[in-house]
């Protein structure tokens, strides 16, 4: 065990070097000047002499090779310098936004964990009854529903309804407040993401779950399992979700990789100052620094992610440690 | 006899009324609360001389004097400039080329250090002359200024080469934060991570990404003022999200502007707990033929374009869907330098009859042998006005045999298109100054090689020529007639660039808001120091 976790440890390093060049290249490539954005974003005059002061401070006329080995440079000492934008350090830039990423990410994955392995697994115990076609109904309705508009809804349905029943509309917040800050506030305003954000998520585990339950209740050492007269719920919790739960258990982390990096539109329908949101803003404004920076996290974020998957695949199923 | 004691009864009566009337507006200014608004985005920097954004003005300038201002009881008025930290506004002398500002006395900066004229002379030196390696968004408006001294701690003196009428209205950019000489001195990039003035609000607090906040300066030298105890400036990038803000009280107010259907909504919504104020906006599209492509290079071509929309039709109807609503020529229309509606009308483009214009324009699509023209207009990929507008033209241009696509492209990938490559047939460009300054504001007609922003990439030594002898008299008469001249072969003889519709402001924001006035510009009046909460 202890060799395979090395392996896939070691693996990570080629990984973030491609990375790392493939978003060092592409944003090189991408037409747009962040001075000139800076400068004259708004169609305002436009200093020449100006134009030339921010280029050389923010260093953009150095040769590529010599701009990406600082980069690198810095990376492999987590210094990430600072952002191109704002002059900030990227690290601190990040930090803030990355808690409330997280938070949504963990209130999310909790909430559609839940839901969907007990949906799941009744749609695929229950199935083609009319629970599992409700089931069904629910979770097709949510992959087809993206999360970004159900947030739109979700708020238009607040003011609307707050108004009818209070006189007043009620909105959430729209600035971040820290869980240790205040939970009620902190809550009011994480918890319709996640539900926006939820559901989606809960409904692509939720027929995974079910599927793979389908084709685990098949398989021989159940009907064994039977045969030996064991408990329907021994059969299910133990021999039968656990060998279903491989392709769950994938789907769920890169769900969660996703939330940590790509609730960009949900993040701007809700305000929410995440990496989503910082994300975009990055790349319009063409900040090389920070968009690299952001880049190189989430590829980080998606590679340990799938280090725990591979780590649980293999905790769940010896025959993976083995070979 | 007896009826001189009445009247004298009568006028004192009147007094009394009058004298009570303005104290209850002043009892009616309630001080207390903490006002939240929303702002479309974050400003890369603290630094107002080297920001051009709106992003900046509204969360950083209630933190700052300035030394002159749009008068804050008549923002509306793009000619009336009152003293901030001056004591009076100047009468030139010496032929109208000095002006001499007396600083008022015991303002402190938020550290607690006072402020003199050395700071006003080192603020302006930074803006007007600025160091290597320092940026000056604002130079160019001071192209006028030879020299800025302050003989003492109360008067600072400005020297120009030559009498300027656009002097003043550059001086009261909201943009010339008044700076402290010694931070400064220890560095002048101090300011673009740090924030420390003399306004009405100190700075508190700020959340990167997510919002700025302030507190009431009780040393602030406008007496009384600010009303409010705090403001916190939140940051919402989605016009959606502002507007529900609004709607939910999470916000009271959005000072850049909304759209119509968002005005009409929230009034709609929330009745007379929602209060909108209106206002002409010193904003405009410009259409941009690149002059070095063919058939662009010839002004027959570039005259039929302007000749084939029509402005007086597309205000009525695009004023309801989008931000723009004002048909006027190179001048904000509400300025005085602004052709009037009648002289309008004999500039090609603006005649009255569509179909006479559409005509001519199809002769002169004729004549230089490009009937069924067909060619790409280059967009900015924003919906309000830019997308609506390009998508308007279109469908004018079609109506004279034209066949147009449209191509947008991303803020700043659309940019390096415009300034770089030039490979563009026909562009959208556009202007949005904060003061109204036309003398200056029409520096994006002159040469390629000497405006700063102008996408066209033509030479027209007539323009400069015109340009430089309106900048270089005090005469305002003088003024106005070369900027009809200026006007005429700008939009109509050379057709180099035309303007399509001005935009226009609108503003809803929640009734329990007072105080604050529209301006022309979302740049304008947003120190905050007179605005009040009366919930």
């Amino acid at each position: 065990m202890f060799r395979y976790i090395v392996k896939r440890i070691l693996l990570v390093i080629p990984t973030l070097l491609g990375a790392a060049v493939l978003v060092f290249l592409l944003l090189r490539m991408i037409p747009g000047d962040i001075c000139e954005l800076k400068l004259a974003g708004t169609g305002g005059y436009f200093d020449k002499e100006a134009l030339a002061i921010c280029q050389k401070e923010l260093g953009l006329g150095r040769p590529l090779l010599v701009q990406f080995f600082e980069w690198i440079w810095g990376v492999m000492r987590f210094d990430f310098g600072v952002s191109m934008w704002t002059n900030r350090p990227i690290i601190e830039e990040i930090g803030l936004r990355f808690q409330l990423s997280l938070e949504i990410a963990l209130l999310a994955t909790f909430s559609a964990t839940l839901i969907a392995i007990s949906l799941g697994v009744t749609s695929a115990i229950k199935q083609d009854t009319w629970i599992d076609y409700l089931v069904r109904l629910f979770s097709i309705a949510g992959i087809a529903m993206p999360s970004f508009w159900l947030g739109i809804l979700i708020i238009l349905g607040l003011l609307i309804s707050t108004q009818a029943w209070f006189g007043e509309p009620w909105m959430m917040p729209i600035e971040y407040t820290p869980i240790w800050v205040d939970p009620i506030a902190n809550l009011s305003q994480v918890i319709w993401p996640a539900l926006a954000t939820g559901y989606r998520y809960s409904a692509v585990a939720t027929r995974m779950t079910r599927s793979a339950m389908l084709e685990v209740l098949r398989e021989d050492y159940i009907r064994t399992a039977r045969a030996k007269g064991l408990l329907e719920k021994v059969i299910i919790n133990r021999h039968a979700l656990k060998n279903a739960l491989l392709p769950v258990i994938t789907v769920i982390g890169i769900e969660f990789a996703f939330l940590m990096g790509g609730l960009v539109v949900t993040e701007q329908v809700f305000n929410l100052n995440g990496l989503g949101k910082l994300f975009v803003g990055s790349v319009s404004n063409n900040d090389y620094t920070m968009t690299q920076a952001l880049v190189m996290l989430v590829a980080l974020i998606f590679v340990a992610t799938n280090l725990v998957v591979d780590i649980l695949y293999a905790w769940l199923d010896p025959r993976i440690r083995y070979n | 006899m007896k009826k001189k004691y009445c009247k004298l009864a009568v006028i004192l009566l009147l007094g009394c009324v009058m004298c009570l009337g303005s104290i209850g507006q002043v009892w009616a200014q309630k001080k207390g609360g903490i006002m939240n608004f929303v702002v479309p985005a974050e400003p890369p920097s603290f630094d107002g001389h080297r920001e051009t954004t709106f992003a900046l003005i509204h969360p950083i300038a209630p933190f700052y004097s300035v030394l002159s201002r749009v008068n804050p009881d008549n923002p509306s008025s793009p000619t009336d400039f009152v003293c901030d930290l001056c004591t009076e506004m100047p009468t030139p002398t010496n032929g109208s080329k000095r002006y001499t500002f007396k600083i008022r006395k015991g303002v402190k900066f938020h550290d607690g250090s006072s402020l003199t004229a050395q700071d006003v002379l080192a603020t302006f030196q930074r803006l007007v002359f600025p160091q290597e390696g320092v940026n000056s968004a604002r130079k160019a408006y001071f192209t006028m200024v030879e020299k800025i001294s302050a003989p003492d701690d109360e008067t600072v003196v400005f020297d120009l080469k030559y009498p300027s009428g656009a002097f003043i209205p550059a001086v009261s950019m909201p943009y010339n934060f008044v700076y402290a000489k010694a931070k400064l001195d220890q560095d002048q990039h101090w300011f673009e991570k740090n924030i420390m003035g003399s306004g009405p609000f100190i700075f508190e607090e700020r959340q990167a990404g997510a919002f700025i906040s302030g507190k009431a300066n009780p040393n602030y030298y406008h007496a009384g003022k600010p009303y409010l105890d705090g403001f916190k400036s939140v940051f919402a990038n989605k016009q959606s999200l502002r507007v529900q803000a609004i709607r939910g009280n999470r916000a009271m107010i959005e000072f850049r502007g909304f759209p119509p259907k968002s005005r009409d909504d929230l009034v709609k919504a929330l009745g007379d707990k929602i209060t909108v104020q209106e206002s002409d906006w010193n904003c405009v599209l410009i259409v941009t033929p690149n002059h070095k492509k063919k058939p662009f290079d010839d002004p027959r071509v570039r005259r039929a374009l302007s000749l084939g929309i029509d402005r007086w039709g597309g205000a009525n109807a695009l004023s309801k869907i989008a931000i723009v609503k004002t048909v006027g020529g190179v001048v904000f229309p509400g300025h005085p330098l602004a052709a009037s509606k009648e002289e309008l009308q004999k500039i090609a483009g603006y005649w009255p009859d569509i179909e006479k214009s559409r005509k001519e324009a199809k002769r002169l699509l004729k004549e230089a042998g490009h009937e069924n023209l067909s060619f790409t207009l280059h967009n900015r990929a924003v919906d309000q006005p830019y997308k609506i507008v390009g998508t308007w033209l279109i469908d004018q241009w079609s109506r004279i045999g034209l066949n147009v696509k449209q191509w947008t492209q991303p803020t700043g990938p659309f940019y390096a298109t415009l300034r770089k490559k030039g490979d563009y047939d026909v562009s959208l460009d556009f202007n949005c100054q904060s003061v109204v300054n036309p003398l200056l504001d029409v520096g994006k007609f002159i040469s390629n090689d000497r405006s700063g922003n102008q996408y066209g990439n033509y030479i027209d030594r007539n323009m400069d020529q015109m340009y430089d002898e309106m900048n270089q008299t005090a005469d305002p008469a003088e003024q106005r007639k070369i900027m009809r001249k200026f006007e005429k072969r700008a939009i109509e003889e050379q057709a180099n660039a035309f303007v399509t519709l001005w935009w226009y402001r609108i503003i809803p924001h929640r009734s329990a808001l007072k105080g604050w006035k529209i301006s022309p510009s979302h740049y304008l009046n947003q120190d905050l120091s007179g605005v009040w909460i009366e919930e």
